[in-house]
């Protein structure tokens, strides 16, 4: 499509956040005259979700410190922002939403970017308890943090030990609460990393006060007038104040699977992040996509992966070639400890573990399969974590021995010199 | 209060004036191209790379050890090179000059 053409087309994007935000302005540079029109359930400007288990929870900040853009970037790029406004249904012969009061919009091209929602778990009594949270909104954020001040006792019992779940352990813990983590795994992080992580998560709770607890199993929430109870399977209970709930996510992905688009474990798109339907396009959480370097289709919850997918979206629909190719990365800050993660470690048969100068703070992981480095995991160690991208993404072979000696400073070309023998 | 100067790879120059937060929020919220600002400020990604004026090195100072580290993703790092959501505004940076990396 030549720029001339897309001058009176309309851009509708379901949902503003990370990927639609980001989608809005990068298709705005990349030439598209028409309209932009955003619609999202949340009334609130778009903000930064990351920090809202962090930094954003123990301050006392309003939302409007950590928004994605200023509300004039909006309108100076002729973007129109609809917040508060729920998109009931799509029809694609139509080529038209419906929006939650009745009213309708037409589209030429159409935008999913719903994202995803926290699963709340089917827990006897939980459903009709008070000051049960999940964490996923700038609302959520304000609900817990007053459930943390009016309470006395601030005994929190946090269900889940992923990263949100520990993240927000970590928050609550600086907020001077007393909290408790309940993971149904054998170990925290289970199904991301490498044993050896865990462990290392686990004692960085413990020594700042926070208890994780595995192999628990939650099966019933009591409330009395003063607390709740929290039941697990092995006859365990424990009392809590306000409850967090961090088991994982649903994709938004009903109104595309209404509409008849494909869905696998997510809204599938291709390499463009082009749905099944040629106006369609999907981004960021609530996808289903092929990722070149690991050569498999994948779901991915991240930051990077709502902006890249944002960017190649908005330049597909220029008419300009591009296709989605990147190592996948991330982040979690958790008390002083900053994580950072990059690639798929999935299907490895190796961890090597490096720790520098003797720091048991300064570590960093790294996952293979055969000689393939398929990802790095940084504690503290931003230069791990640069190196391993470096590497992973020029596919080098790394000298392992050489990566297992920690007498050695960690070098690009120490890691890559070749082995002997 | 500061002006702060910024130049895109596009060569445009613009100058923009701050009291509070970090420069790559103030880039950010005025659309300078180049500064993504992705990770909100906290040195995760490396997506807000300026080269600092050689003669404003001193009121910037230099980049610090995890932020040095982080430079390094980008192969156009140099010894001006700074993480800019990790540039507080405050009066003392008044008048900088940024070319934003490529
Ligand atoms: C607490 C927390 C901490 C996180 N920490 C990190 C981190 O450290 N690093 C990292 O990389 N990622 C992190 N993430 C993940 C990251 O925030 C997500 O990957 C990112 O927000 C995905 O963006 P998205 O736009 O695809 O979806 P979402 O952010 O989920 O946004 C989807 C939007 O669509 C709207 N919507 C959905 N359906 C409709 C509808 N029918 N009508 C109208 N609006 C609708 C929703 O209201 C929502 O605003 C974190 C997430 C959370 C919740
Ligand atoms: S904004 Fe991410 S490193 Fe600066």
């Amino acid at each position: 499509m030549s720029i001339s053409l897309i001058k009176n087309k309309t851009c509708i994007v379901i949902g503003a956040s990370h990927a639609g935000v980001n989608f809005a302005f990068s298709l705005r540079r990349e030439g598209w005259e028409g309209d932009i029109i955003l619609y999202d359930a949340d009334p609130f400007l778009p903000y930064h979700r990351p920090p809202l288990s962090k930094a954003y929870l123990t301050s006392e900040d309003g939302i409007d410190k950590n928004l994605l853009k200023s509300e004039e970037s909006y309108a100076k790029e002729g973007i129109t922002l609809n917040l508060g406004v729920y998109v009931k249904s799509m029809d694609r012969k139509l080529k038209h939403i419906i929006l939650g009061d009745g009213s309708i919009q037409s589209y030429d091209k159409l935008i999913i970017a719903t994202g995803a929602r926290p699963i709340m778990p089917s827990i006897q009594g939980l459903a009709n308890s008070n000051n049960v949270f999940p964490l996923r909104t700038a609302t959520d954020v304000s609900n817990i943090r007053s459930a943390v001040k009016n309470s006395a006792n601030k005994e929190v019992v946090v269900i889940g030990g992923g990263y949100i779940g520990l993240e927000t352990a970590a928050s609550l813990k600086k907020l001077g609460a007393k909290v408790t983590v309940l993971e149904r795994e054998e170990r925290i992080l289970a199904r991301v990393t490498a044993p050896e992580m865990s462990t290392f998560f686990q004692n960085l709770h413990l020594e700042n006060g926070v208890d994780i607890l595995t192999s628990k199993n939650v099966i019933a929430l009591e409330s009395n007038n003063e607390a709740k109870i929290v039941r697990c399977d092995d006859g365990t209970s424990y009392r809590a104040d306000l409850i967090i709930i961090g088991v994982g996510i649903f994709v938004n992905k009903e109104l595309a699977a209404a509409a008849g688009l494909d869905i696998e474990n997510g809204i599938k798109v291709d390499e463009t992040a082009k749905t099944n339907d040629e106006d369609i396009y999907a981004i960021g959480d609530c996808t289903f996509h092929y990722n070149p370097h690991y050569d498999r289709y994948i779901r991915l919850e991240s930051v990077q992966n709502a902006v890249d997918q944002a960017k190649v979206a908005a330049t597909s629909i220029c008419g300009k070639e591009t296709q989605y190719d990147t190592v996948p990365w991330f982040w979690s800050d958790q008390y002083d400890v900053k994580l950072q993660m990059v690639g798929l470690s999935q299907g490895y048969d190796q961890v090597i573990v490096r720790r520098e100068n003797n720091d048991n703070k300064c570590l960093s992981f790294w996952y293979f399969k055969g000689e393939i480095l398929l990802a790095v995991d940084a504690v503290n160690n931003a230069k791990a974590y640069v190196y391993g991208t470096k590497l992973i993404k020029r596919g080098e072979i790394i000298n392992k021995e050489n990566l297992m000696d920690c007498e050695e400073d960690l070098k690009i070309a120490h890691l890559i010199s070749p082995i002997i023998g | 209060m500061a002006k702060i100067t910024f130049i895109t790879s596009d060569n445009e120059t613009i100058t923009l004036e701050g009291t509070s937060g970090s420069v790559m929020a103030l880039a950010v919220d005025n659309g300078i191209k180049g500064i993504d600002g992705d990770c909100g400020g906290v040195c995760s990604c490396a997506t807000c790379h300026v080269h600092v004026a050689a003669e404003d090195m001193d009121k910037t100072g230099s980049a610090s050890e995890i932020e040095a580290d982080m430079l390094e993703l980008d192969d156009n790092v140099d010894e001006f090179s700074r993480l800019c959501c990790q540039l507080e505004i405050s009066d003392s940076i008044d008048g900088i000059v940024l070319k934003v990396a490529k």
